[in-house]
């Protein structure tokens, strides 16, 4: 076979090789049919609103704040939407980014480990509760739904029992003056400041730098690459296969626990990444962070075009439904809301967004 | 990667040892008094018959006549539990669906094996990909994939509008057939159809059946398992009735006629029975009863 071609070949198809029947439907439609279209659109509308009524959402201190919010929230989402399209659920995911955070911040204070030992204990740790979840799922042929809130409730106990019994607080604090932090924090914690003076809409003495934490570069090329994985290589297209039918899959010769149990590792790989992102932000871990925060990740990851009932779905999608849930959240804090309104929105949002993507679907199809 | 290597490669064989498809009229497979039983059940006995490169072989039954025990033997999802299995010329005893892919022999299965939501080339080359760099840059040949699933349907006749629609906006027939064609092109020389037109319509099992034709005509060897005589007539050139886990008998298309296919098929006697019966119960006014009479007076 030749390997010469690249993926732009797709794009530079003749048209005389594609049938005339099909004109029609480039265009509009095709883009339609893309899955985070929805999403596009809803964050394009949010930020104009917000940015519209409030004084400090579109300035470059307001922005990098829920630039960062969207960040952490848009790395899960990612691995998530991955774990949905292939048909299952996480719901220890919150609790995970808990679990790798707590275990890199006690064994770095209280056993004055190395950082980089530390942090690739957690990852061990993710790598093993990931396979777990992977493995009991395949092999009871329970639903991961079920699964998965059994070993959030695990995770969640065990956060708070585990650290209480290790270092007798429900905190890990001080992570600042521990060796080697700054080693940790130049991957997980630096930012860049990025000037932007240059937009018409600031006066000319005010505070004009952008901060653009490393979460965000994660958070991008995490994006990046799961997209990448889904539509161009094998492992993507058994992903779709596996959460669309799951026994035609099998016949076909695609291995299907396989591929589960690496999308659970994913997800789980992916707390571990955001625990050390928020550990080395923030220098402080509480035992309950990250608790109540896995239906969020599937709220983003629904908004950002994926089924409930997997299949299909897109990494950038849900990247933009993260976006999304950060600039509501903070938008909300500039409006001078009631911060409990953001559920409140989140509820709407998932409605809505379930019954668009069905919508879109839908029509993207009948278009044919 | 040719589809001949992709077989060799499921056989764990070199490529020059893929097997080749023979002449015309050829036997493929050949099985002799073929028998199945699961402990003391009975499922399968005394069946004989072959299936010919460039023919159809029919197998005709009611539910519960054995068509499934047999053609899970001939895929390799049951091993045979007496008589003779011969993959050209030589006795085999399959032990998967794996060994029988190696051996050429393909199955298409009711459900088909397709994700609704993907895209029809997605689904062709599924499990099988094409791609191309080494890792971690290795990636699908998402042109080549295209271009061989519009090739490949172009040459079973199949005109598709987009080979990037998903598989689950064709319709039943032409999803039957993009199955058929994903048999052919991974090196099948035997191709095991499991009542393709059982949930079609008129129109659309005639679709299939053309397929059927198309690839007889390409020189495959195909097994049509259906319970409507109709259907396999046309396109059958070797008839194997079963009934009750026993073979009726294996007759060639000039051995029989139409009508008698359909009157083995329906179990003569046992039709006469239930016309009696169903005139008893009726009435002999009733409109099914004289429709009865009168297919049974022609």
């Amino acid at each position: 076979m030749s390997s010469t071609v690249d993926t732009s070949a797709e794009h530079q198809e003749s048209p005389s090789e594609e049938d005339e029947r099909v004109s029609g439907s480039h265009g509009f439609t095709r883009v339609l049919r893309r899955p985070e279209v929805g999403a596009a659109v809803a964050a394009l509308m949010i930020f104009v609103f917000f940015a519209s009524t409030t004084e400090s959402f579109a300035k470059p201190a307001g922005a990098s704040t829920w630039l960062f919010t969207s960040s952490a929230f848009g790395i899960m989402a990612v691995a998530v939407a991955l774990l949905m399209i292939g048909g299952e659920f996480d719901l220890s995911a919150g609790a995970m980014t808990g679990t790798a955070g707590l275990t890199t911040g006690i064994l770095m204070t209280e056993y004055e480990l190395n950082v980089w030992l530390a942090i690739l204990a957690a990852l061990v740790l993710a790598v093993l509760i990931g396979m777990l979840n992977g493995v009991l799922v395949m092999r009871t042929g329970l639903p991961s739904f079920i699964v998965t809130l059994g070993s959030f409730f695990v995770l969640q106990g065990l956060n708070l029992a585990v650290t209480k019994i290790l270092i007798d607080k429900v905190s890990v604090t001080g992570l600042g003056n521990a060796e080697g932090y700054f080693d940790g924090q130049q991957i997980f914690g630096s930012f860049v400041k990025i000037d932007m003076s240059w937009l018409p809409w600031l006066e000319a003495d005010e505070p004009s730098f952008l901060t653009i934490y490393a979460a965000t570069f994660w958070w991008l090329a995490v994006t990046v690459l799961a997209t990448w994985v889904l539509l161009r290589t094998r492992a993507g297209n058994w992903i779709f296969a596996v959460g669309g039918a799951q026994t035609s899959a099998r016949q076909v010769g695609v291995p299907v626990s396989r591929t589960k149990i690496g999308l659970f590792i994913t997800t789980a790989v992916a707390g571990w990444l955001v625990g050390m992102l928020s550990l080395f932000k923030l220098t402080t871990v509480q035992s309950t962070t990250g608790v109540g925060q896995e239906f969020i990740y599937i709220i983003c990851a629904v908004v950002g075009g994926c089924l409930l009932t997997g299949g299909y779905g897109s990494a950038v999608g849900a990247a933009l439904g993260a976006l999304i849930f950060g600039m509501v959240s903070q938008g909300i804090v500039y409006e001078g809301w009631d911060n409990d309104w953001v559920y409140a929105f989140l509820g709407v949002m998932l409605l809505g967004a379930v019954m668009v993507n069905n919508w879109v679907k839908a029509r993207a199809e009948a278009v044919r | 990667m040719t589809p001949n290597e992709h077989a060799a490669e499921l056989a764990g064989t070199p490529a020059g040892d893929a097997p080749t498809l023979p002449g015309a009229g050829e036997p493929i497979i050949e099985v002799l008094d073929l028998g199945k039983s699961y402990g003391s059940v009975i499922a399968l006995r005394d069946v004989t018959t072959s299936v010919r490169a460039g023919e159809v072989t029919c197998v005709l039954g009611d539910n519960g006549a054995g068509k499934s025990t047999f053609i899970k033997i001939l895929a390799g999802a049951h091993e045979h539990s007496s008589g003779e299995f011969l993959v050209d010329g030589i006795h085999r005893q399959m032990s998967s669906p794996r060994a029988a892919l190696a051996l050429g022999i393909a199955t298409v299965y009711q459900d088909l094996a397709v994700v609704p939501l993907m895209p029809v080339w997605r689904n062709f080359f599924l499990g099988s990909e094409l791609t191309e760099g080494v890792w971690p840059l290795k990636r699908l040949d998402i042109a080549a994939m295209k271009k061989t699933t519009r090739e490949e349907l172009a040459a079973m006749g199949i005109d598709l509008r987009d080979v990037d629609q998903p598989i689950g906006t064709l319709s039943g027939g032409e999803r039957q057939c993009v199955a058929i064609a994903r048999a052919v092109y991974f090196g099948a020389r035997v191709l095991i159809l499991d009542e393709p037109t059982a949930a079609l319509g008129v129109r659309q099992s005639g679709v299939v059946l053309k397929y059927i034709a198309k690839a007889r005509a390409r020189g495959l060897g195909v097994v049509f398992i259906t319970h409507n005589p109709h259907h396999a007539y046309p396109v059958g050139d070797r008839f194997m009735l079963l009934r009750r886990g026993r073979s009726m008998g294996d007759f060639s298309k000039a051995e029989l006629s139409l009508d008698e296919l359909v009157r083995m098929m329906a179990g003569g006697t046992e039709l006469e029975a239930l016309s009696h019966e169903l005139s008893r119960e009726l009435g002999p006014d009733s409109a099914i009863t004289r429709a009865d009479e009168g297919v049974q007076h022609r």
